[in-house]
């Protein structure tokens, strides 16, 4: 019998966006296109199960094993440090890790800076890598008012398209890191069932050809 | 009295078949005492997994460490004797907080250690061992075997300036190509052999003709010397497709500038042995051996058995939920 490859898919249009790919790449499984409440399907012809997870928890499910591959935002990947191999760049979901601050925003030489943001690793790293203090602020969503109402002087944040901070009369100031989507495999899943999960990733490549 | 097998767990099965294993080679048992200095985990901290200790001053005032690892205490108790190889095993408890964990945890830890005026044939009976050792845990193992001197040497090769080598060694790890490349473009450095390398991956018979059309440099020859030397005295174990090499297999290249090696075994999702040739650590302490170990973090066998024995049902149910 063929290992059947466990695969856990963000919550939300990545996710959706992804099974597309994956369905027009050969790794259909009809059941998930039913409207229900269900949160695992499996199709044992084509050796694929999937499971809709949190797009933060993605990570998490690979690197214990319990899913064989993800795909995930690199954010997460950045945050969280999975253990895991990082295959491929799925070339969506682009957008940027910035410092965004109030219009007009000036750092005080020397000040120790507040940092509101839902990613503390990258937001550490960013300002130790430049040898300044700052003090984080960990929230875990509306980041974005935090400086309006003094919480914070700036926040550290995954920027789109910028509308957001904009009706909010915020700016970037600084990008951190460019983001796109990952697959990313177990280490172990990855020896023991190579060959299927290959012909995944080619077929997620090839797929990713004909969108861009 | 004889003593009924049934009543070891698997882990406690695990250990003294280990042990036998390792005593058929000629190795000795280590016993170490529970507490060594502080002062000797300090001086190494980037060899340590983890960084935290738990420390504890003595009655004559000296601060102590429960131990967070054993090779350390192993390196500083052996001496150098020209011509001769020491050969040791060990099972103890170690205590670190595990990655993402926020407490210490005790850990049940096996392994060996080979430490003197190593030949080639000490270090291929290591990564023989190790293959060993993982065919005892479980039937279905892989042993994935790379060389840090190889990956030292095309790092230098591609031009990458020193800034950039720890995260291009990241990517390696990752098998990440396409940051990697964009890695080398950013440094104008040349992504192409590292890129090779890093996708070779497979039976050492396999691999070690792609290699020799890839490499160039004095250095990277050198190192591909040493591994297939170690190859061809693998090559007679039989192991095929569960010993292979693969060079996302990366240590700190402080420590380790040899054979580096890392071993799965299906059911666990994270490495359960790790090992290589550290030179480096002892020349640090002024010992001018050569040494090579790996150690088994048993207590991954504990969740082993449990996944496995509950899976059936698991899988029962979801099938169940899809009609």
């Amino acid at each position: 019998m063929r290992s059947m490859v466990n695969i856990a898919l963000p919550k939300g249009r990545l996710g959706e966006k992804t099974y597309a790919m994956l369905k027009n790449a050969g790794f259909e499984c009809p059941s998930i296109e039913e409207t229900n409440r269900k949160l695992v399907f499996e199709n044992p012809e084509k050796g694929v199960r999937y499971f809709w997870v949190k797009p933060s928890d993605v990570a998490i499910y690979v690197e214990r094993g319990s899913a064989d591959i993800g795909i995930v935002g690199k954010d997460i990947l950045l945050e969280y440090k999975p253990d895991v191999y990082e295959l491929l760049d799925m070339g969506m979901g682009k957008c940027k890790m910035a410092v965004a601050a109030p219009k007009g925003y000036k750092d005080i030489p020397g000040s120790t800076i507040r940092v509101a943001t839902k990613f503390p690793t990258i937001a550490s790293k960013h300002y130790s890598s430049k040898g300044k203090d700052i003090d984080i602020i960990k929230l875990n969503g509306s980041i974005e008012i935090a400086p309006l109402l003094g919480l914070s002087d700036v926040i550290v944040d995954i920027v789109e398209t910028g509308s957001t901070l904009k009706a909010n009369n915020l700016e970037v100031i600084e990008d951190i890191v460019p983001i796109s989507a990952r697959m990313i495999a177990n280490k172990a899943a990855y020896k023991f069932k190579n060959q299927e999960i290959n012909a995944i990733r080619n077929g997620l490549e090839i797929e990713r050809g004909e969108i861009q | 009295m004889t003593i009924d097998k049934n009543i070891l767990t698997y882990e406690e099965q695990a250990v003294f078949t280990l042990r036998s294993l390792y005593s058929q080679y000629g190795y000795e048992r280590y016993k170490m005492s529970r507490f060594e200095e502080y002062d000797l985990y300090v001086r190494n901290k980037d060899f340590l997994v983890s960084d935290d200790v738990i420390t504890f001053t003595d009655r004559t005032g000296r601060l102590m460490a429960l131990k967070p690892d054993v090779t350390l205490s192993i390196i500083k108790n052996t001496t150098y004797l020209k011509g001769q190889v020491q050969k040791l095993y060990y099972d103890e408890n170690v205590y670190r907080v595990p990655e993402g964990s926020n407490s210490f945890k005790e850990i049940m830890q096996a392994g060996l250690e080979c430490v003197g005026d190593l030949e080639p044939k000490d270090i291929a009976e290591v990564v023989v061992l190790a293959a060993k050792s993982l065919e005892l845990l479980s039937t279905k193992f892989v042993l994935d075997v790379s060389h840090m001197g190889l990956v030292s040497a095309l790092l230098e090769s591609s031009g990458l300036p020193q800034s950039a080598k720890k995260s291009a060694l990241r990517c390696m790890t990752e098998k990440n190509a396409h940051e990697l490349s964009a890695l080398c473009k950013a440094e104008d450095a040349d992504a192409t052999k590292l890129l090779a390398v890093m996708n070779a991956v497979g039976t050492p018979e396999a691999v070690l003709p792609q290699l020799k059309g890839i490499l160039s440099t004095e250095d990277e020859l050198k190192a591909y010397d040493e591994l297939s030397q170690m190859c061809d005295i693998l090559k007679d174990t039989g192991y095929g497709e569960s010993v292979q090499l693969d060079f996302s297999v990366c240590n700190n290249l402080k420590y380790y500038s040899g054979v580096v090696f890392k071993g799965y075994v299906d059911g666990i999702p994270t490495g359960i042995l790790s090992g290589g040739q550290y030179d480096a650590l002892l020349k640090k302490m002024g010992n001018p051996s050569k040494a090579i170990g790996f150690a088994i973090y048993v207590d991954m066998l504990q969740d082993m058995e449990r996944v496995q024995a509950n899976k059936d049902y698991l899988e029962g149910l979801i099938g169940e939920i899809n009609g």
